[in-house]
């Protein structure tokens, strides 16, 4: 029986040496076919005297078995060969980058006041709007500031037609405001202001926020936590520190000057803000006996300049792209 | 207001640092907006003064000064200033002195002669840039005194930023004032005595316009000297509020105003002509001014007069008969209380404005008036000599501003402030503030004192606590959270939203300026989503430069302007949008709606591997449109537009109103402006956008859904949409989708033709549609198409 071991061993290497299934196939005729070696083995069988043919028989199949499982795996083996080969000749630079539509970006100062109004709007500030030209009635006279008055010349005023001015601050949207609602009023009024003055610090057209909170009790130590608040949470600081300083504005009173500072005394201007003066309030035919709060305006490219390291407010409205393009 | 803190510090001297002053001042209202010192620092310089001067022998231009220096023997310096010579007395910096900027002066020998110091210009000592030669010292100062003392360097230069409110601190007496108030030092205000009077002469005053002038201090000085000197330290205090000394008569007046806040004004007697008249100008009249400049005045205008002509603007400025001439011998002094309203605004309106105007429309002392005159008197006496005649107070109590008692309750105090502050601590800031009161248990009735014109109500009394109080001494504290949720509309699309999907597709946003030129509009046409082609822009009556002249109409123009920035720094695609107002006129109003308006240029997407490279189309742009208001539907419809081309102009419409449009530069335009090639504009009404439907969760029907291809093959000309919009018209009810998903022209079809690849999805969902609802359904919308454009079904 060494003969069909030594078969066996020959077929499994000749199985194992066919690089294709066409070979595979041929090689498997020479054992398993109509006059393959092993078939032949098998019409054999008759010409063996009976007592040997079982044990014979026996073996032959075992070994027709062992063939046949070879011949099997060599055809999976050449099929998954196939099969990798067409994958690898399939194969993408994975590298490539994607298909792009180009990025684009908010301006920074929309990203800044975009910011300001969700956190006010966490502490219940809705947002209001007024219009950029603005009569000398809601953008002065009802902020307490009668013409001729030397606060007047704090601001330099763009006129256009039919004594129409360019709104020189968003106060006037706190007017209007409380024009057509009632207290309990609390909003945040963002927008773009107009003055006469052109500098590295300074542009003809600029932003503010502004901020009102009318209720019967409001006070200017609300003023201070709000605002407080509102810095530290915007620049995301525990240590910034917050100063109020007394001052002037015609439409608040006491007025505040607001300054802040990263925690290393270097004190920045920020903000304007005070007790809304009775007259305004008046002015909106509102008791000032009975409501009282506060208001405040700030510098939204200030604070923008501030929290993106900008040190020239010019090149908010310079609209190069490559500057923009930061803000992604 | 600028000054001397030495000077401040002879009023009320608190025991604190220069640093420690200014912040206190900065911390209740007076902002330090300049602190700098009125020398630099140096060292080893003392007066010296001039007793013996030589030639060099070696050199024409050096002299050999010998300086007595005070103490020990006199030295010897080589000297080249043109200036030195005997019995002057100057700067001298001792050997080892150290000079501003660190220069150390050594004993040294000069082309062979040993110089032991160094006499100084100002230029040398930092002082000013006058380095013509040495520092000329008055010679009352004695050799040797340290320079420093003598001249009283060691001072501080304040620059105050007085809010309109406190004209009061408009002088070196209110500035003390408050400094007391603040600190608690006490105030050695300057004292004044009333002149004895020793000239007869008066010149009476005839006030005309007592509203305008409730009071009228004068008086007249005869005999002074006008060529008396200033005295040095006069003209250093001055000089350390920026102003220049001129003569010892207009000195004195501008020193008096520095120091007690009343501006005061000198006449030469021998050019008034009788009385002094108080009164408006009247129609056509004119001023000369002093540097010539005639003024045609507005009968607003308040005048000092004689009964010959006016001499000048009350309280702002004198006219060319007002001045001291240099052989004035008799003066008029002019002290008076203008009312803050007859001056506001006059200066702004002239175009030009003075320290008096300045200090008079914000309001100066009107009790002040006498004791100004009396203390200019004293000094113009001490200084020119001159025999005072009686002082004239031509008062009108009726017209005098009127200080009412404010009604001022510690509990208002508490809720204005959110901290209660006690009634005694209130008592004590008033009087601090010398702010008169009389108290009733917790309620104070404060009378506001005559040189404050910033009391009038509760408010400014509580705000005057406050200050004094400290700012920092009211807490920030959180109040309970007690607020309602604010709406938040579901149906409403913000400007945020709208912005937020621009950048989600790649746009950029940017904020150009509201005024653009009036050239660029004019070149842009009327671009308005109205298609109103007539209005002109909004006018600024006061442009910043002449090419942002007027309001925008549209968008476009900054966008271009952004573009062409852009396309100069080389960048080759854009994609751009801004929200913003523009800027109509409405009848005499004007309408600002707030509009959304693009630009793209370049390539439809950046430079890459996997993208063909192509210019940026009309349906790129409208793409994104139609993603922006999904799920509305968008429908542009052929448009015109003056800036567009003819071709590719549309004008889109919302829910069949219009909202805006879209196309392509006009090729005039795009030549105008330089650009290589045309980019794809547009321009919505935001407010046409910001309502959107809330969904509505129908279930999904279980019945089959069928899809039917219709090839229509139609004019070349017709508008896509109008074959849409037939076929949805004529569609039953379980036709849920008609829609475009090829455009085919060229081979197979006759000229002028074109094939709209249309597909109809149909289901219903109570049943299933058999092949007879397909069928028919399919041969209606062929017939209609066939009926309406001729539309011949393509096999």
């Amino acid at each position: 029986m060494s003969d069909l071991a030594t078969l066996v061993a020959k077929a499994h290497g000749e199985f194992d040496a066919c690089a294709d299934p066409a070979a595979l196939e041929n090689a498997k005729a020479r054992y398993l076919g109509k006059t393959g070696a092993l078939t032949e083995l098998l019409k054999g069988l008759g010409k063996l005297p009976a007592a040997e043919r079982p044990a014979a028989g026996a073996a032959i199949n075992a070994a027709k078995q062992a063939l046949e499982a070879a011949l099997e795996a060599r055809r999976d083996a050449l099929a998954t060969s196939r099969l990798e080969a067409q994958l690898a000749a399939q194969a993408l630079d994975v590298s490539l980058p994607g298909r792009s539509r180009g990025g684009g970006s908010l301006h920074p100062l929309t990203r800044v006041q975009q910011r300001i109004e969700t956190l006010f709007h966490s502490l219940g500030f809705a947002v209001a709007d007024g219009p950029e030209i603005e009569d000398d009635f809601h953008n002065f006279t009802a902020l307490n500031t009668p013409e001729n008055h030397p606060a007047r010349s704090m601001q330099d005023t763009f006129y256009v037609e039919n004594a129409q001015v360019l709104r020189t601050h968003t106060s006037p949207i706190q007017v209007r405001y409380m024009e057509t609602h009632a207290p309990p009023i609390r909003i945040i009024a963002p927008g773009r202001v107009y003055r006469v003055d052109s500098d590295a610090t300074h542009s003809p057209m600029f932003h503010q926020v502004e901020g009102l909170w009318i209720d019967r009790d409001v006070t200017f130590a609300d003023l201070k936590f709000v605002v407080t608040e509102f810095l530290r949470r915007f620049f995301e600081r525990d240590d910034i520190e917050v100063r109020f300083r007394p001052s002037f504005f015609p439409f608040t009173e006491p007025s505040a000057e607001i300054d802040m500072a990263f925690g290393d005394g270097r004190w920045l201007e920020i903000m304007g803000s005070g007790q809304v003066h009775p007259n305004v309030l008046r002015a909106v035919d509102i008791d000032p006996q009975e409501y009282q709060g506060f208001a405040f305006g700030m510098g939204l490219d200030r604070i923008a300049m501030l929290r993106y390291g900008i040190d020239d407010l010019r090149v908010f409205y310079e609209n190069d792209l490559r500057f923009l393009a930061q803000f992604q | 207001m600028k000054f001397s803190e030495q000077w401040l510090r002879t009023m009320c001297d608190p025991p604190l640092t220069s640093e420690a002053l200014r912040e206190g001042l900065t911390m209740a209202g007076l902002e330090v907006e300049v602190a700098e010192p009125a020398a630099p620092a140096f060292t080893g310089v003392v007066v010296g003064r001039i007793t013996a001067v030589e030639p060099h022998p070696r050199a024409d231009r050096l002299r050999i000064c010998t300086v007595d220096v005070g103490a020990g023997a006199a030295l010897t310096i080589v000297c080249g200033a043109p200036n030195a010579a005997v019995g002057l007395t100057v700067p001298c910096a001792l050997e080892n002195a150290v000079l501003p900027g660190g220069v150390v002066i050594r004993r040294a020998t000069v082309r062979g002669v040993e110089s032991c110091g160094m006499l100084c210009s100002s230029k040398e000592l930092g002082i000013d840039d006058d380095g013509s030669g040495l520092l000329v010292l008055t010679a009352t100062h004695a050799p040797g005194t340290p320079l420093r003392a003598a001249l009283a360097l060691d001072d501080t230069l304040i620059t105050l930023k007085i809010t309109p409110n406190r004209a009061d601190c408009l002088s070196i007496a209110g500035i003390a004032q408050e400094v007391g108030a603040i600190t608690g030092a006490p105030l050695t205000l300057p004292e004044v005595v009333a002149a004895p009077v020793t000239f007869d002469g008066v010149r009476p005053v005839r006030v005309d316009a007592p509203d305008g002038c409730p009071r009228f201090v004068g008086r007249l000085i005869d005999g002074i000297d006008p060529a008396a000197p200033t005295p040095e330290w006069m003209v250093r205090r001055l000089a350390r509020s920026g102003i220049r000394s001129i003569a010892a008569v207009v000195d004195v007046t501008n020193y008096v105003m520095l120091e007690l806040g009343q501006p005061l004004h000198a006449y030469d007697d021998r050019q008034l002509e009788g009385d002094i008249v108080v009164r408006f100008a009247r129609d056509g009249e004119t001023l000369t001014l002093l540097n010539g400049q005639v003024l045609e005045l507005d009968t607003d205008l308040l005048l000092v007069c004689d009964e010959k002509k006016p001499l000048g603007l009350a309280g702002i400025m004198g006219g060319e008969h007002s001045g001291i001439g240099q052989d004035t011998k008799r003066i008029y002094l002019e002290g008076a209380f203008w009312t803050p309203t007859v001056i506001q605004g006059r200066m702004r309106r002239l175009g030009f404005t003075s320290d008096a105007g300045y200090r008079f429309e914000r309001g100066v002392d009107f009790d002040g008036c006498a004791r100004a005159v009396e203390r200019a008197t004293a000094l113009i006496v001490e200084i020119c000599g001159g025999r005072p005649g009686p002082l004239t107070n031509t008062a009108d109590a009726t017209t005098l501003p009127r200080r009412e008692p404010i009604r001022v309750r510690t509990g208002r105090v508490a809720r204005i402030l959110g901290v209660a502050i006690p009634a005694a601590t209130i008592a004590r800031v008033l009087t601090q503030l010398g702010l008169p009161f009389t108290r009733d248990g917790d309620d104070f009735a404060v009378t506001p004192p005559s040189r404050r014109f910033d009391l009038a109500i509760e408010e400014d009394v509580i705000e005057e606590v406050a200050r004094i109080h400290g700012y920092a001494a009211i807490p920030a504290t959180p109040r309970p959270h007690v607020a309602r949720m604010l709406p938040d509309p579901e149906a409403t699309r913000s400007r945020h939203d709208l912005k937020q999907t621009l950048v989600a597709l790649g746009w950029q946003e940017v904020i150009t300026f509201s005024f653009v030129s009036s050239a660029t509009e004019a070149v842009l046409g009327k671009a308005d989503g109205a298609g109103d082609t007539t209005a002109t822009p909004v006018v600024v009556q006061n442009p910043i430069a002449a090419h942002l002249d007027v309001l925008r109409t549209s968008l476009l123009p900054g966008l271009i302007e952004t573009l062409c920035t852009n396309v100069n720094r080389k960048l080759p695609r854009a994609r751009i949008f801004e929200l913003g107002r523009i800027f109509r006129r409405d009848g005499t109003a004007f309408a600002q709606p707030l509009r959304l308006g693009g630009l793209a240029y370049g390539r439809p997407a950046p430079e890459q591997w996997g993208e063909a490279a192509r210019p940026v189309d009309f349906y790129d742009v409208k793409g994104d449109l139609e993603a922006l208001v999904a799920p509305g539907i968008l429908v542009s419809e052929c448009g015109s537009h003056p800036a567009l081309h003819p071709g590719r102009a549309a004008v889109l419409r919302l829910d069949g109103a219009s909202v805006g449009w879209l196309g392509e530069l006009h090729p005039r335009l795009v030549r105008h402006f330089d650009l290589p090639h045309a980019p794809v504009v547009f321009e919505l009404a935001v407010e046409a956008l910001t309502a959107v439907r809330i969904p509505v969760g129908a279930p999904v029907a279980r019945t089959p859904l069928v899809r039917r291809d219709l090839a229509l093959v139609v004019d070349d000309a017709l508008p896509a949409q109008a074959l849409l919009d037939a076929l949805r018209g004529a569609s039953p009810a379980h036709v849920r989708t008609v829609s475009l998903f090829d455009v085919y022209r060229g081979r197979g079809l006759p000229d002028g033709r074109k094939s709209l690849a249309i597909l109809v999805l149909m289901q219903d969902t109570s049943r299933t549609l058999t092949d007879a609802d397909i069928d028919a359904t399919e041969a209606r919308l062929v017939a209609v198409a066939r009926e309406k454009f001729g539309a011949e079904l393509r096999r």
